[in-house]
């Protein structure tokens, strides 16, 4: 019977197999484009098909997710054959390996089809990386109801005057230095500097930011302005200018009178504002450009049909030149616009090295425009970048390391053969073996899918660099965080401050899981409590729901425009409060989502502990006149806390490595302050340059530091009396601890 | 007095109640109401111009995806399914041996066993990748399967461990007395014993991989090998986020999981605290 059930699924596997080759050559396209440009693209495939007889497979990915996704893929050759991304990452593709020069995908007599720019910006020692699609930057929108001429940015408080009251003069997203960069560079600055120093700081940023600050305060632009926040305001006529790149276009009602125009000057000096451009191109991974009719693929989503196509369906700046012959294309006084601001804008740096500017950056312009001093902020910005990318230590000999490994392993070998040995131990081993026979699978699938991956990553610890490049630096990465890093030990970000907060998180969130799980168990397990059933499945249901989701969906409603719990607290005529931008209220709107999702757990446990809690225990004490309140200390709370006790510990080592609910609903924000141990190890894993081997050496630090506090707190609990223990029925009673 | 104890207590039951249903109220008004984040904030969770539009996009009826998001679910079920399976049946007899035999490295591996659950996972996402991959299970079912088990075992050793020490020994001595054989004395008696915490086990087994995004999100890369959480996270973007698709995506994602929670609420309280979560 078995047997032919094997034979079938065996059969049925061939059969799999073969359906799998006859089918024509796929390719593989990943990208991130949603809406027009997805559906674009995606009619650019089945057209491809048609006319070649091939298969593309369109895969769109999250946009945040992208690029980890990339280098985590293609060095294994478990990626696409061509990939659409913009050309500032470059860099890092081809550190890590993830793509290939174009070769004949962008032929020589190609490259005058292009945009010169767009052509160069994917260009790198002599070798073209990409074939360019589209490109993206910033301009003006502006409403033709309220603005006859644009003046030069100083000159726009001064709208003002002609404006209705609850109008903008301008909109854009302040804080975020993609936009703050067209504002800079009006001023001579750069975020990064040809030479790769970081370029937020000094005279031209302080001028630039004092701006920008002013606006706010003189409300010429709203404060902490989201892109939601932008659109709304532009699609309501209550922003007369808005800063913004061509995908606002798509959302803006059709009733709406604006036309887009290059971005303004600035009158003192009378430089442009230049935003970045960024270049979308079709590039290869190393597997595609191996393969020919990859590189036809990408040749053809960069030509002139298909750039027609992408620029009359999804509104794309399309970088083929021939395109723009097309009177469809060039009839686009929106494509026009963005085509004319592309001629003043600034390739953005394909250094690896301005991956690590957004961050510091945003904090610094955040801090800023939010009433902190300028220069020490922007300074500040300068040491968080210079920081995250300090050359790994020295680094020292494996010497004293494998001479430490040598020695153990010895000794271990030493104590085992001497017990080996003793004749106790061979009875003993022999009376083991039925025991074996029942655990020996489990081990062996213990040892391989837990204990070597986490043996593994602790040895990634002892290591510094980036994957590509990884390089032995013995327990350096330990000493650079227990140091913090040379800085104050207390300073922003700091090993022991994040420790702080993480304890802070731990017991808030215990200890209010503990106080909504026993009253709720308690009032439930009442036998006079009607709906009981109806009660225990609601309070049941935020344990049922995706963790995942339940996080975004608080976010959302801690959201300071569209959130209910502002709308709430308006009701109650309280001011909306912005709760992401101080320490208090994100790590409130973090433990209120936490105890939300994990209060029904100890509530189930209470309920199952109170059912194994005799009647005539409570009876008797209140037949000795004790009352309701002391019968619950006296009585219940101590026969509770056998089963409770391994609950919170178990709670508490989940709760302090909860990490979606802290990198979900504030990110860490304000500026890092609510991240715990476990997001800080993430960030460094997967935003600050890939540095895995400091990310382990966080983990591993979490690691002692619950061994340590779950050994002392195991100690403290064996030393007490267990006297509760003998009041219980034998059933209820907790197994020895291990 | 009785009286108003059962007031008190009702109203903090009710209290309870309106703070775990208030977010879950609000996504299923998102859902309904395409376009409401774009709006202004409303604080009770009532659609305005209630639609099924989010739906029809998550189940791909618009652009005529359904039988790939059929497959999506499939993907789930299966790796949920089976993750559950090789949780219990590989963690059952260990834990029973764990529970009822004394033998050699029985506190070292327990405390081992421990020691794991405290180690943050961000370390080990790596190795398990290139596990994978050496294993040709990457994009694979299996492969899923295999990375959830990290988990779900060990989880699943000490909840029924906990479970087959509440169960009397002496009902075990007395089948074999009686003949019967420590295997069968295993199967016969203590199994069915546990079943509750056998049910809540799997269960949880169950949850977690169906809920699980991070790993899934790393592994997969073919459309049709998503898992549902996969699927929504192509609705949540820093830049735009679609709303009403996501609460859509949400629900259809978590109305499996409260149904199974219904049906096992009763073993639930038993499973438990008979094992549960004594370490």
């Amino acid at each position: 019977m078995v047997r032919r059930l094997l034979a079938y699924a065996l059969l049925a596997l061939l059969g799999a197999l073969t359906c799998g080759c006859a089918q024509p050559p796929t390719l593989v396209v990943w990208h991130s484009y949603r809406g027009q440009e997805e559906k674009a693209l995606a009619s650019l495939a089945r057209q491809y098909e048609a006319e070649h007889g091939m298969r593309v497979e369109l895969l769109a990915l999250p946009f945040d997710a992208y690029t980890a996704k990339l280098t985590a893929a293609v060095p294994h050759a478990h990626g696409p054959d061509l990939f659409i991304d913009a050309h500032e990452r470059l860099g890092i593709y081809r550190r890590e390996g993830v793509v290939a020069a174009v070769g004949d995908a962008l032929p020589e007599q190609d490259v005058r089809s292009y945009d010169e720019g767009a052509v160069l910006a994917l260009t790198q020692d002599g070798q073209r990386w990409g074939v360019p699609l589209s490109t993206k930057c910033l301009a003006l929108y502006v409403d033709d109801d309220f603005v006859k001429s644009v003046p030069p940015l100083e000159d726009v408080p001064a709208l003002r005057a002609s404006l209705p009251a609850d109008v903008y003069p301008l909109a854009y997203e302040a804080e975020n230095p993609y936009y703050h960069a067209a504002i800079l560079s009006a001023f001579g600055g750069r975020l990064l500097g040809a030479d790769g120093a970081y370029g937020f700081v000094g005279p031209a940023a302080e001028r630039s930011v004092a701006l920008v600050a002013r606006f706010i305060a003189e409300r010429t632009i709203p404060a902490d302005a989201s892109g939601a926040l932008v659109k709304q305001l532009f699609a309501s006529g209550r922003a007369a200018l808005v800063i913004d790149g061509p995908w606002l276009a798509a959302d803006l009602p059709a009733g709406l009178r604006y036309h887009v125009q290059p971005l303004p000057t600035l009158r003192d000096g009378g430089r442009p504002m230049r935003p970045p451009l960024t270049v979308e191109a079709v590039m290869l991974s190393p597997t595609g450009a191996a393969r020919p009719e990859a590189r036809a693929l990408a040749r053809w989503l960069g030509g002139e049909a298909s750039a027609i196509t992408r620029a009359t369906e999804a509104h794309q700046v399309v970088a083929n030149v021939a395109a723009w012959r097309d009177p469809r294309v060039a009839g686009d006084p929106l494509l026009a616009a963005f085509h004319a601001q592309q001629a003043s804008a600034d390739a953005m740096p394909t250094s690896t090295r301005m991956r690590a500017v957004w961050v510091p950056a945003q904090e610094a312009l955040r801090t800023v425009l939010r009433g902190q001093d300028a220069r020490a902020a922007l300074e500040e910005g300068q040491r968080r970048f210079e920081d995250a990318l300090k050359p790994p230590p020295p680094a020292p000999s494996p010497a004293p390391l494998a001479v430490a490994v040598g020695l153990l392993a010895l000794l271990g070998a030493f104590a085992a053969v001497r017990r080996a040995r003793s004749a106790e131990l061979r009875t003993a081993l022999r009376a083991s073996m039925p025991a074996y026979r029942y655990v020996a699978h489990a081990a062996v699938v213990v040892l391989v899918l837990v204990v070597l991956p986490l043996a593994a990553g602790a040895v990634t610890s002892l290591f510094a660099g980036t994957r590509s490049d990884p390089r032995y630096v013995g327990l350096g990465n330990y000493v650079a965080i227990l140091t913090a890093r040379g800085g104050p030990l207390l300073g922003h970000g700091s090993f022991y401050v994040t420790l702080l907060v993480t304890v802070l998180w731990t017991v808030c969130n215990v200890t209010l899981h503990l106080a909504f799980g026993v009253v709720l168990g308690v009032a439930l397990s009442r036998p006079a409590m009607k709906l009981k059933a109806l009660y225990r499945v609601l309070l049941v249901l935020p344990w049922a729901v995706p963790s995942y989701v339940t996080a975004l969906a608080w976010k959302g409603m801690f959201h300071r425009q569209f959130g209910a719990v502002n709308a709430v607290l308006g009701m109650l005529g309280v001011p909306p409060v912005s709760f992401f931008s101080h320490f208090a209220t994100a790590f409130a709107a973090n433990v209120a989502t936490n105890v939300w999702l994990g209060f029904p757990f100890m509530m189930v446990v209470t309920l199952g502990a109170l059912t194994s809690i005799s009647k005539e225990v409570l009876e008797a004490a209140e037949v000795d006149g004790a009352t309701r309140w002391q019968r619950f200390w006296g009585v219940t709370v101590p026969l509770l806390r056998p089963t409770l006790l391994p609950a919170v510990v178990l709670g508490s080592v989940w709760t302090f490595n909860m990490f979606n609910v802290v990198f979900l609903v504030s990110g860490g924000e304000p500026d890092g302050s609510t991240d715990i141990l476990v997001s800080e190890a993430y960030r460094w894993a997967f935003t600050r340059d890939a540095q895995y081997g400091y990310a382990a050496a966080y983990a591993v630090l979490i690691f002692l530091i619950l061994a340590t506090a779950s050994r002392v707190g195991s100690r403290l609990q064996a030393s007490e009396p267990a006297l509760e223990r003998a009041v219980l029925t034998p059933e209820a009673a907790p197994p020895e601890p291990a | 007095m009785r009286r108003l104890e059962s007031v008190a207590s009702h109203a903090v039951v009710s209290a309870g109640v309106l703070f775990a249903l208030y977010p879950l109220l609000w996504v299923v008004s998102v859902a309904l109401s395409p376009g409401a984040m774009a709006g202004h904030a409303r604080a009770l969770p009532w659609p305005e111009s209630p639609s099924f539009d989010s739906f029809g996009v998550v189940l791909g009826l618009r652009d005529g995806h359904l039988g790939l998001f059929a497959r999506q679910v499939g993907n789930s079920l299966v790796v949920s399914l089976a993750t559950a399976a090789v949780a219990v049946v590989i963690a059952t007899p260990a834990a029973y041996a764990l529970a009822r035999f004394a033998f050699v490295g029985k506190s070292w591996g327990l405390r081992a066993l421990l020691a794991t659950q405290m180690f943050p996972a961000v370390a080990s996402a790596v190795p398990l990748y290139l596990l994978l991959e050496a294993l040709h299970l990457l994009d694979s079912r299996s492969g899923l399967v295999l990375v959830y088990a990290s988990t779900a075992v060990p989880f699943a050793i000490f909840q029924m461990r906990g479970a087959f020490e509440a169960v009397p020994v002496d009902l075990e001595e007395a089948a074999m007395v009686d003949g019967a054989t420590r295997l069968g004395a295993f199967l016969r008696v203590s199994l069915p014993a546990v079943r509750p915490a056998l049910a809540v086990t799997a269960l949880f087994a169950f949850m977690a991989a169906w809920n699980e995004f991070i790993l899934a999100a790393t592994l997969l890369s073919r459309e049709g090998a998503f898992t549902l959480p996969v699927v929504l996270q192509r609705y949540v973007g820093e830049h735009d986020t679609a709303w009403g698709p996501f609460a859509a995506g949400a629900i259809v994602v978590s109305v499996p999981v409260m149904a199974l929670f219904y049906v096992a609420q009763r073993q639930l309280v038993a499973g438990l605290t008979a094992g549960g979560v004594k370490g």
